[in-house]
């Protein structure tokens, strides 16, 4: 068997979610060669031949794949994964988004969101939003198949020195362009990837009342998120939502602060190790998952979990 | 223009789901059914294209048994003007609803196709892209803006760095994130409008399309579930558990 994994990246550096990917691929088990696509990213190919059990890296640097369109990237990934037996790619914004493409132009079924792998063909996913997991085999001859990154302990990221090979397949399907982007500026972890998270949900009242989460995130050095519901009334921005249909994070540790527990913001942090509900309404359904709960006005605890933090850390 | 909008039948979001005691799926016996709340952003979109007199016509499509056309009547009071069902009672994958779309979009010729970004029930977040791969056609995914402006569509993007904006030839696939729009709700009259509006009925046959899965499911399981813990009294207490009981800070 040959694996290709589609290296998530933003043309500087390597996602860490591509070396959970990867550790996906070593369950699979075979031969894995890592496609690093974009424009000036070299760097990242670099980056991705040092992961632990990569074989080969093919580097296609070319301005079609800058912005990581999915027609492009679609066609390019098709026509190089012919020759494998599994295509690879995180369960992200961009996977979700090219890898059904490359499925559809090879003719075979995707495989999304996987959280386990049980053979070369056989894999386990979450189905409606986590309610209930499916156990589904694939039948093509190229498995499809989309990760989810906090499912799988990452490979480490040095040790490997796999060849880097240059890729000069240029695919412009030229019926898309990019035109702008509003990236969040942070200085603070990323949500996916961060040790620890403190999520506001709809009890927050206003975007403003989120400075109080972000005191205590810089303490911790963690990553801030959001309930569906902090989303959808604009309190914060798209990117910080966790859940079903936003980010799925796994920290060690998740606080939880004026969040209900809807079943699709469970679906995104069930999986953290030790889970913290600061919440005064004391039914709600978050304390169920939530190792310790505190039934208090998160307006009260949170400034006093904030000075109770200095003095520990 | 024309707009092809496709929706799937669902079980109701606000179901409990459970698993069926023999781990073979989930129970949908005498369970509620809905429109996917996704599809419901999508007929939501084209409507107000609609409106804005952007849109001229508005196909709405469902591919499953006989009673999705529940769904397209729906969709129809909504604002929809004709529906068409694709009536299998097939398991219909990703791929195959893809390559059923792809014939009723060589049929019909919209110029944009919407659709949900994921159904909730198998959340597989596929067929907008697959049909998109297989017609040849630019794909704006996750939309939370979609601005038709002459022969382009300038589509702005949920992406998990924050907002990105694209611009695609029509025709063109969009899919729906949340944020899109809020969908109204059908009133009494324009449901009863709604059943004298026309709807073709057809087989994946009549499209030329065989219905063929390539995933089989083996079993389906409950989740683990975690257990509650412990209440704390005050914060005093939570920062004393989490460093020296749970050691996570």
């Amino acid at each position: 068997m040959s694996i290709l994994v589609i290296a998530e990246h933003d043309n500087s550096t390597l996602n860490q979610a591509t070396l959970n990917v990867v550790a996906a691929a070593k369950a699979i088990g075979g031969d894995i060669d890592v496609l690093v696509a974009g424009e000036n990213c070299g760097a990242v190919g670099e980056a991705a031949a040092k992961a632990d059990g990569v074989a080969k890296v093919l580097v296609a640097d070319n301005a079609a794949y800058g912005h990581f369109l999915a027609e492009n990237l679609g066609e390019l990934i098709a026509e190089l994964g012919k020759g494998y037996s599994h295509v690879l790619a995180a369960a992200g914004t961009n996977g979700k988004d090219f890898m059904p493409r490359v499925a559809a132009l090879l003719d075979v079924a995707q495989v999304s969101d996987i959280i386990r792998v049980e053979s070369e063909d056989t894999f386990a996913r979450p189905i409606y939003a986590g309610n209930a997991i499916a156990t589904v085999k694939a039948s093509d001859s190229i498995k499809v198949v989309t990760v989810r990154p906090t499912a799988f302990d990452p490979v480490a990221a040095e040790g490997g020195s796999a060849a880097v090979e240059q890729v000069d397949v240029v695919k412009d399907a030229g019926v898309s362009a990019f035109v702008s982007e509003q990236m969040a500026e942070s200085d603070r972890p990323d949500l996916a990837s961060a040790g620890i998270v403190i999520s506001g949900g709809r009890g927050m009242q206003n975007g403003e009342n989120f400075k109080m989460l972000e005191q205590v995130a810089d303490l911790l050095g963690a990553g801030i998120g959001a309930s569906r519901a902090a989303v959808d009334a604009g309190f914060v921005p798209n990117d910080m939502q966790v859940g079903q249909t936003g980010k799925i994070v796994a920290p060690q540790l998740y606080i939880a602060v004026g969040i209900s527990g809807a079943i699709q913001h469970l679906a995104g942090m069930s999986d953290s190790k030790v889970i913290v509900a600061i919440n005064k309404d004391e039914e709600a359904p978050i304390f169920q998952v939530a190792d310790y709960g505190l039934v208090a006005d998160l307006f009260e605890a949170v400034p006093q979990l904030e000075e109770e933090l200095k003095k520990v850390l | 223009m024309k707009v092809l909008v496709a929706v799937k039948r669902v079980i109701d979001y606000n179901v409990k789901v459970r698993v069926k005691p023999d781990n073979t799926g989930v129970d949908l016996a005498n369970v509620k059914m809905a429109m996917n709340p996704f599809c419901e952003i999508a007929v939501e979109e084209a409507v107000r294209l609609k409106e804005k007199g952007v849109a001229s016509e508005i196909v709405v499509v469902s591919m499953g048994p006989k009673a999705c056309q529940e769904q397209i009547r729906t969709a129809l009071a909504l604002g929809a003007d004709r529906g068409i069902h694709v009536e299998t009672e097939d398991d219909v994958q990703s791929l195959d609803a893809a390559k059923l779309l792809k014939a009723v979009v060589e049929k019909e010729e919209p110029k944009l196709v919407i659709l949900g970004k994921q159904s909730i029930d198998t959340d597989n977040n596929q067929t907008g892209q697959m049909l998109a791969a297989l017609t040849g056609m630019g794909q704006g995914t996750f939309a939370s803006e979609v601005v038709v402006e002459g022969e382009k569509v300038n589509v702005t993007r949920e992406v998990d760095g924050g907002l990105m904006t694209v611009a695609l030839n029509l025709p063109a696939v969009v899919t729906t994130d949340l944020r899109l729009n809020e969908p109204r709700y059908a009133s009494l009259p324009n449901i009863m409008k709604a059943k004298k509006k026309p709807l073709d009925a057809m087989s994946p046959a009549d499209l030329g399309v065989e219905v063929a899965p390539r995933l089989s499911t083996l079993k389906v399981e409950a989740p683990a579930t975690r257990q509650a813990g412990v209440k704390v009294e005050d914060v005093a207490e939570l920062v004393d558990k989490l460093k020296n009981e749970a050691k996570v800070i």
